[in-house]
């Protein structure tokens, strides 16, 4: 439940970036939840919906980018890209994975009028 | 920057601390910290942004002046794209990192205690603060969504501790803690145990300025939850194995969990002990020893 708390960070940092740039309203957002930081996106884009509810984000569209997660594999030593922690190497199946990417969660642009 | 005016979220309360929009800044920290105001500045994370807000001013009431923010204009009417490039919880992180500073300044160890509810965590602290007794100062802060039932328990060994209830919320951050600290304190060359609201989801995200995350999981629970809930395991320094002593009555497979928690941490630590027993719990103590000689020999 924590895309609630998400959620209302974004909208949060929204009015802030809208207030700098002299928006008064905001069109379009695009964020990027990485696929290992624990987000269920149906949920943040609901959660989104509601807080945006009454102010200058009200109905912007919400895309949502969502990097693989990478990681080097101490076995292969290769990069490499999984779909979730803990699962194997997709190149030599080892189980010693150190994750390099994939939790960001980050405000990338918006559009504004 | 703290809960105690960041207010108005919902049924979240510290002990102690009045209730809502009191916003007389009793507490220590004088830092020039802003608020979160209905128009949406803070100023708190700005170092971490393409903007430039070193004024420290409010934006919503400067449509009509001319030649500020000249960066933003763009002079051109109808839809336009802004690039902003920051994480969604640079505020909370930002809070994090005063409240590491807070804990650099005065030598403590701080660790955040994350679990499954019911893992253990209250008797596993409550035996530990039994045996740490007068050797140097502990404090507790204790998170959970409703009553005041762990901080009472922490409370009865002699232990300083205060409670947040996070009402709906399934998770501590920063702000919270930042609050709570204004009314207890870091205890000084000693040891602050966060305890966590219990989920193995949502705290993992969540920087509360500590500096190690502790994982506890009971044998009562599955071999997998490090596969399940791989955030948290990645996340943390040690996993602390507890309730040893149910062993011979469960199909438990200590070293499928410790496989498990491996697959997700190459190097995450590893502990096992029975606060009921007492099997196991000087390791933690001599653990508990060794962070603090760190913490201590570091500036």
């Amino acid at each position: 439940m924590h895309e609630v708390a998400i959620a209302t960070a974004l909208i949060d940092l929204v009015r802030e970036e809208a207030a700098a740039a002299r928006a008064s309203r905001v069109t379009r957002l695009v964020i990027e939840i990485g696929a290992l930081s624990d987000v269920d996106v149906h949920a943040l884009r609901f959660a989104v919906d509601a807080a945006a509810r009454g102010g200058l984000a009200e109905g912007a569209a919400l895309d949502i980018l969502e990097p693989p997660g990478t990681a080097y594999c101490l076995d292969c030593e290769t990069s490499v890209t999984i779909a979730a922690r803990g699962a194997p190497c997709p190149r030599c199946d080892g189980a010693k994975l150190l994750v390099q990417g994939g939790d960001e969660m980050r405000l990338k642009e918006m559009e504004v009028v | 920057m703290c809960a105690t005016c960041g207010c108005g979220e919902g049924e979240r309360r510290i002990e102690g601390v009045p209730e809502p929009h009191d916003h007389a800044h009793a507490h220590a920290h004088d830092h020039a910290h802003a608020h979160t105001h209905a128009d949406g500045t803070t100023h708190v994370h700005s170092h971490s942004h393409v903007h430039t807000h070193a004024d420290g001013t409010t934006h919503a009431h400067l449509h009509s002046h001319d030649g500020e923010h000249a960066h933003h204009d763009h002079a051109v009417d109808g839809a336009r794209l802004v690039s902003v490039e920051r994480d969604l919880l640079a505020r909370n992180d930002a809070i994090a990192e005063q409240n590491r500073r807070r804990f650099q300044a005065t030598k403590t160890l701080t660790l955040n205690l994350v679990s499954s509810p019911g893992s253990g965590k209250t008797a596993l602290l409550v035996e530990t603060l039994r045996r740490i007794g007068k050797q140097y100062p502990v404090a507790v802060i204790e998170g959970d969504q409703e009553t005041t039932a762990d901080a009472d328990r922490i409370r009865a060994t002699g232990a300083p501790a205060i409670q947040i209830n996070t009402g709906k919320g399934c998770h501590l951050d920063a702000d919270l803690v930042c609050g709570a600290l204004a009314r207890l304190g870091a205890p000084p060359n000693g040891i602050l145990f966060i305890e966590n609201v219990g989920n193995l989801v949502c705290p993992a995200g969540f920087d509360l300025g500590e500096a190690q995350k502790v994982v506890i999981v009971s044998v009562a629970e599955g071999e997998d939850k490090p596969l399940k809930y791989s955030g948290m395991f990645a996340a943390a320094e040690l996993m602390v194995v507890t309730k040893t002593d149910l062993l011979p009555h469960l199909d438990f497979d200590v070293n499928r969990l410790i496989g498990n928690a491996r697959r997700v941490h190459p190097g995450i630590a590893v502990l096992r002990l029975s606060a009921k027993t007492g099997d196991g719990m000087d390791r933690w103590l001599q653990w508990l020893d060794a962070a603090r000689a760190l913490r201590l020999a570091a500036d």
